[in-house]
């Protein structure tokens, strides 16, 4: 059995998708994305061990037989100090698990929960055990969601489409040159999975974070709408506010809060078209 | 009056004592007309010796507050009718009542009408109905035969003359668990209205209840904190189908109600023992023991000799019938009963936290459960002869204790599953009720069936009553009732306001810390 790089486990989200899920964050993206909101999930642990002299409760110790940061959670109080004193976009707190790990996490919290959402980092980089999680989830009849940035090829896995219920995919931005200041990336696989999912009905939610002054938003959302509009009673839209809170300091500067006028009108974009459209105020 | 030798003389200093008392009453300026009556009745009650009180009570009971065992929660010396009444309003609906002289209703108009003037003659502890009927049962074939506009409007209307007239939010009016027009309209209403009184159960039953249905309750709860969610599958296979839930949420039975409720302060009487062992043994036994006997009492005085029975319409009409009340034998404090007894005990483990403060608290819960099967009341027979548990959500007067079996405020698991699994130990011991509240952050209302899970999840888990509110909104649900944060805050600022629960709240706000719940 696989293993992947957790970051956390939240027992109860109200926010990543219908309904009470567990959500399994993993480590680990292939976008850097500027207003990223929690930047320590972005790249995996390199031991450089910055981060222990810092700990005051002693919970992050060096293995050197693994050479390894390891992260002693009873130990550990949560004032994030690791996090902050971190300089490649890591964090030490995360737990290798394997798919039954994870599930035995999750089974504590039936029945009071519908299902399980995989995010991230980016949660298609460690696929192979995303494919083995959902499988072990489906056996229990809990529904299975990820959320994908959708640089993944979806088209040629369908082993882990035949076990995804739904996938929640940002779209960052429509046009490809916004898209590449924000994530150093083109999108035309973003907008390829859109349909591709969508063809599947398995898009279950289309997700942009609005930042004013990075890219046109209202160009963004009145196209994705297009792209998507045979799907609109199928797809929830979800426009995202943008927030400082978890932004790395240099880029919290620069970016400001979009006002309810804009979210509203963007609303009204997306709901005119037919879809189910929700405003988000913030980001975990 | 032959009765009347048996009343103990009081003494000129309590005579003066209570004279005082009416005086300050009289002269008060935050108490609204009714609110003095009611404190007029109290003071007159408070005259009376007619109850044979056991042995050993006044030492429980008549004591200061830091030390009280027993407290009979404000049912006075002389009840002079059962504390709780659920009258069976379909009866009055189909067959109309002969003393208020009304006749079936045959339209919308009527039917409301009917039941506002048959609720200012139902009686309780707070001298207003606890229980204002199945609503959507009562009235749905009415409001179909109306156009949606109208039926809408009128049952708008209805409900503020509830919140307006019956002005103590101990009223509690029931919907469901099938789903129907005049449900949809009284939350749709109730969002409106954003009024504490009347407050609102929907009955839950997953095999029955459309998810539809159950998120028009979870979105009109995040709105006015109304309705709470019971479990009817459970409340059915202990009560019977005829169950209600009434006042804060107590199971009892249509047509029927409570004589009495008293409650154990669990706390105090943990602070009486010695040792866990001593506890378990000799000090909770003999106080529920001398409770029983006081209940036993009350119920007697009641029955035989305060005439009730034989002479309020309800009861000379079938309205309600003595087989069918029972007694409810209440509790509060668990939680720092547990940590007192663990403390003395020089172990370290904390109620809602620790193994063996759970392990603890079942063992207690245990003795009480077995000890209330043993006990008999023969004027109890709906429910077997026996009494039904009751987890109290406490008075404003409460200090350092917890309402019922909760977790003390500030002190609620991290995680919202570990908080629901401890409460599935507990639930089950209370037919005549218990309820956690949960105050909701805001993102949830893109996601009622968040809440829904948790409702589906818990009743599987044989939870009994969940309640929910939005953690900014208006109205709150303090332990088990609503009032309106601004009503407290005008109180607060010393003006008269016109719900009785709303000054409850204010001191349930500063001395139980209400405000302080942990947001999910």
């Amino acid at each position: 059995m696989s293993t992947a790089i957790v970051n956390k486990i939240i027992p109860f989200s109200s926010v990543d998708g219908k309904g009470n899920r567990s959500a399994i964050f993993l480590q680990g993206c292939n976008y850097n994305c500027l207003y990223c909101h929690n930047p320590e999930t972005i790249k995996r642990c390199i031991s450089c061990k910055e981060c222990i002299e810092k700990c005051k409760t002693g919970a992050l110790f060096y293995n050197s037989f693994t050479n390894t940061v390891r992260w002693d959670d009873t130990k550990c109080v949560g004032c994030d100090e690791c996090i902050k004193t971190c300089k490649h976009s890591s964090s030490p707190k995360t737990k290798i698990m394997s798919a039954s790990d994870v599930i035995e996490r999750v089974k504590k919290q039936m029945p009071y929960i519908r299902g399980i959402t995989v995010s991230g980092g980016e949660c298609t980089l460690q696929s192979e055990f995303l494919r083995e999680l959902f499988f072990l989830a489906k056996k229990l009849s809990l529904s299975t969601f990820l959320d994908s940035n959708g640089t993944y090829n979806f088209s040629s896995d369908t082993e882990l489409l035949s076990v995804t219920d739904g996938v929640m995919l940002d779209i960052k931005a429509f046009d490809n040159e916004e898209h590449i200041a924000i994530t150093s990336a083109n999108n035309d696989i973003v907008l390829k999975n859109a349909v591709f999912l969508a063809e599947h009905h398995k898009l279950e939610e289309v997700r942009t974070v609005v930042v004013p002054g990075l890219f046109n938003a209202e160009n963004t959302v009145t196209n994705v709408c297009k792209l998507l509009h045979k799907y609109s009673n199928e797809v929830t839209y979800k426009l995202i506010k943008y927030r400082p809170f978890g932004v790395r300091e240099k880029y919290k500067k620069v970016f400001i809060t979009p006002s309810d006028d804009l979210m509203n009108k963007l609303e009204r974009i997306a709901a005119g078209e037919g879809f189910k459209t929700i405003i988000a105020g913030n980001i975990d | 009056m032959a009765k009347g030798k048996q009343l103990r003389s009081l003494s000129k200093k309590e005579v003066e004592q209570k004279r005082k008392e009416i005086y300050a009453t009289i002269t008060s300026t935050t108490l609204t007309h009714e609110q003095k009556l009611t404190c007029m009745t109290n003071h007159a009650d408070s005259f009376m010796n007619v109850l044979k009180l056991p042995k050993g009570l006044e030492d429980l009971l008549y004591t200061s507050e830091d030390k009280r065992c027993i407290c009979d929660l404000f049912e006075g010396h002389a009840p002079l009718r059962p504390r709780y009444i659920c009258p069976d309003y379909q009866k009055l609906i189909n067959e109309g009542c002969s003393f208020l002289r009304l006749s079936p209703p045959e339209d919308l108009f009527e039917a409301l009408n009917t039941l506002l003037i048959f609720y200012k003659h139902v009686p309780s502890v707070t001298n207003y109905p606890v229980f204002i009927g199945n609503l959507d049962k009562l009235l749905e074939p009415f409001v179909i035969k109306e156009d949606k506009e109208t039926a809408y409007k009128m049952i708008k209307a209805f409900l503020k003359h509830i919140d307006r007239t019956i002005v103590d939010s101990f009223c509690h009016a029931n919907i469901g668990p099938e789903p129907s027009l005049t449900a949809s309209l009284i939350m749709k209403a109730e969002s409106e209205l954003d009024d504490a009184t009347p407050n609102l159960t929907m009955r839950y039953d997953e095999d029955i209840t459309p998810d539809s249905f159950a998120i028009e309750g979870i979105n009109c709860s995040l709105h006015c904190a109304k309705p709470s969610f019971a479990n009817d599958k459970m409340f059915k296979s202990e009560l019977g189908s005829h169950y209600v839930i009434a006042s804060c949420y107590n199971g009892l039975i249509e047509g029927g109600g409570s004589y009495t409720l008293c409650r154990l302060l669990l706390n105090h009487i943990a602070e009486r023992a010695t040792s866990i062992k001593e506890f378990k043994k000799k000090t909770l036994p003999y106080v529920m023991r001398i409770m029983a006997k006081y209940m036993d009492e009350r119920i007697r005085f009641i029955v035989e000799d305060s005439n009730f029975f034989e002479s309020n319409f309800l009861a000379k009409e079938g309205f309600i019938s003595r087989d069918k009340f029972s007694a409810m034998f209440g509790l509060v404090g668990l939680a720092e009963c547990v940590n007192i007894l663990l403390e003395k005990e020089g172990i370290k483990a904390r109620f809602g936290e620790d193994e063996q403060a759970l392990t603890l608290a079942r063992e207690i819960m245990n003795i009480i459960d077995k000890f209330n099967q043993s006990h008999k009341n023969k004027y109890c027979v709906a429910t077997g002869e026996h009494f039904l548990l009751h987890a109290q959500v406490g008075i404003a007067e409460d200090k350092n204790t917890s309402p019922g079996t909760r977790i003390p405020i500030g002190e609620e698991p991290k995680e919202l599953i570990d908080h629901l699994k401890f409460l599935e130990n507990f639930h089950k011991y209370f037919i005549s009720g218990t309820g956690d509240i949960f105050p909701i952050d805001i993102t949830v209302h893109n996601n009622p069936e968040y809440v829904l899970d948790i409702i589906k999840g818990g009743f599987k888990s044989s939870l009994r009553y969940l309640s929910f509110y939005r953690s900014d909104s208006d109205v709150i649900r303090v332990t088990g009732y609503l009032v309106k944060r601004s009503e407290m805050n005008k109180l607060d600022s010393g003006q008269a306001v016109l719900q009785n629960t709303t000054g409850l709240g204010l001191g349930a706000s500063k001395n139980g810390h209400i405000l302080s719940r942990k947001v999910r």
